[in-house]
């Protein structure tokens, strides 16, 4: 796949927000000394006077971000995963989310594709605690065009939202005329009829490629784009359930309690369904550039493609 | 208001605390109790607001950062008119709107939920950010307990009010000297509580916060104060107005039974007679 465009979905936040940022004077950026790496910087050197770095002190950051929103603004926070979701979890909990405040939480290096810094900067945890918030909307975009659109849906969107971004340029598979992000709705990215994908954020494009790989096996994988986790299409799920059997959920995040356990809340009450959860096993990550890790971790494409051959 | 009309109120405010907490079976008189003047001064003098138009946009925003104290600033709210003081015996009762700490979202007159600790200060600087930005005028205060401030998400808050220089920032600590397990000074002691915001370029303001003429020229001086957040450190008494409270380490977050409510409220009966007589 050398000669598919990648882009990181940090890139398109960015992006998103300076375009957002000419548009609208209430939309404020604030960092915690990592404008550099959220790619937030488009958006300060533009608008100076609206971009806060609040310096390494992530939880304040949160708070400040409340106390914006409450008058009238519509601050983007934003850190990496780790100290967003994580430093942070009870500030969002309390300070955001108890008060339903317009708060829009960039976090980006999430997931073991963060590469050489390790587990300490890995988060595989964000969309667990973010899931447990009540009203949280948790966004984790499968690619550049997706995170744009994501970040002006966020924008419209009048309550806390949490975006999840990666590091690692991923390729573009949203590129079409067509393409229109709607939150809280999956995307059918292939039908099939005998297993059901459903995937969200990073590896959904080898996904696709696996679910190629399988029908030269004969095999016809259905793949879902489960973009917005929280609220989750619920009905799209429950109905690609029953067309199929079986299901597998691929997430680049703790196969406890991110997309494959809230598949499975849903499923197991409504739908009772085999399903197969790939995502980071109950384990840290560790150094190491991040395509080898995707591969040592099990989210590239050849092994996704193994894994649901064994499970189909 | 005048001082006496200010000491008369505060003694009002301060029946509505103990009939509160007392009705909660439950809560926290002692903080309240002790930052009863400063919440009287805020709310009868010194802040922009409109009880009829709780969000009235360009109004003076008040965070409790040390939220637990939420019953003085409830009665507050309900003796400046915001709901009905008749409200306050629903403190902590299933299905009110009175929630054991302060609710934004359905309590006239909270500027921002808070309760746990730390966390309101840290709204307060985007308030008072969010101002900066728009050109508006409105100020921004806050209420801190000296427990509280051990939190060191209160000194990054701090470092960013000062680095910003937010003067439409205040920052009140309430030194009652008492915290749940003990004294300040026996948990983790935050002495010298001025020095230390005075090392994080806030303009500091030592005062005797039961004390309504020194209150008054606190409030007076910081708004004066340009370039940088002012930070009044008021030394109160925990339980101030009911005699049995004060200083008592045991009523930070206790409620009186009927007994000891009879009593309180004979105290503060008798201070409302005296000051009549004044």
């Amino acid at each position: 796949m050398s000669d598919v465009k990648k882009i990181a979905t940090r890139e398109s936040y960015g992006k998103a927000l300076l375009e957002l940022g000419k548009l609208h004077d209430d939309v404020v950026v604030l960092d915690a000394d990592l404008a550099c790496a959220t790619k937030t910087g488009v958006f300060q050197k533009e608008f100076p006077e609206r971009h806060i770095d609040c310096g390494i002190a992530e939880s304040n950051m949160i708070g400040v971000a409340a106390g914006i929103a409450t008058t009238g603004k519509v601050p983007f926070a934003s850190s990496f995963a780790m100290f967003a979701a994580g430093r942070a979890f009870e500030q969002i909990r309390n300070s955001i989310g108890y008060p339903h405040l317009n708060v829009k939480i960039g976090a980006t290096h999430a997931g073991i594709s963060v590469g050489e810094d390790g587990a300490t900067h890995q988060c595989n945890e964000d969309i667990a605690l973010m899931r447990t918030i009540p009203g949280m909307v948790i966004i984790n975009p499968s690619d550049g065009v997706e995170a744009e659109a994501a970040v002006k849906a966020a924008y419209e969107y009048v309550g806390p939202v949490y975006m999840r971004f990666g590091r690692f340029a991923i390729p573009v598979i949203n590129d079409r005329e067509d393409y229109k992000f709607e939150l809280g709705k999956g995307v059918v990215l292939r039908e099939g009829k005998d297993v059901t994908i459903i995937a969200s954020g990073l590896p959904v494009a080898a996904c696709l490629e696996a679910a190629e790989r399988l029908a030269e096996d004969g095999i016809d994988a259905k793949v879902v784009n489960i973009h917005t986790i929280k609220p989750l299409d619920e009905e799209l799920v429950i109905k690609s359930a029953k067309e199929t059997g079986k299901v597998v959920t691929v997430e680049e995040h703790s196969v406890i309690g991110g997309l494959g356990s809230a598949v499975c809340d849903v499923l197991s009450e409504n739908a009772p369904t085999k399903v197969m959860k790939i995502g980071v096993n109950d384990t840290f990550g560790e150094s190491g550039p991040a395509a080898e890790l995707i591969k040592k971790y099990g989210l590239d494409a050849d092994s996704i493609y193994n894994k649901i051959k064994t499970f189909v | 208001m005048n001082k006496l009309e200010l000491m008369k109120t505060a003694n009002e405010i301060r029946k509505g605390i103990v009939e509160a907490v007392h009705s909660a079976k439950s809560g926290h008189p002692g903080g309240s109790l002790s930052a009863a003047d400063i919440f009287t001064y805020l709310y009868f003098e010194e802040m922009n607001i409109e009880p009829q138009n709780p969000k009235k946009e360009d109004r003076d925003r008040f965070v409790l950062s040390k939220g637990h104290t939420a019953p003085g600033l409830y009665s507050t709210l309900a003796h400046r008119g915001f709901f009905p003081v008749e409200d306050l015996k629903t403190l902590r009762h299933v299905g009110s709107y009175l929630q054991g700490h302060p609710d934004m979202k359905h309590i006239p007159g909270v500027d921002m939920s808070s309760g746990s600790l730390g966390q309101g200060i840290s709204a307060a600087v985007g308030m008072a950010l969010s101002a900066k930005l728009s050109n508006a005028d409105y100020r921004v205060y806050t209420l801190l307990g000296d427990g509280e401030i051990q939190e060191g998400q209160v000194w990054e808050a701090s470092m960013l009010a000062a680095s910003r220089k937010l003067d439409n920032l205040v920052v009140i600590v309430d030194n009652n000297n008492l915290q749940i397990d003990g004294t300040i000074e026996e948990v983790n002691s935050p002495y010298p509580i001025d020095k230390k915001f005075e090392a994080f370029n806030f303009h500091v303001i030592n005062i005797d916060g039961n004390d309504f003429d020194q209150i008054d020229a606190a409030f007076k001086e910081a708004k004066t104060i340009k370039g940088q957040p002012t930070a009044i450190i008021a030394k109160t008494i925990k339980g101030k107005g009911v005699s049995f409270m004060e200083d008592q380490v045991s009523w930070h977050g206790a409620a009186p039974n009927d007994e000891q409510f009879a009593i309180a409220m004979e105290d503060l009966k008798k201070a409302g007679e005296a000051l009549c007589q004044m």
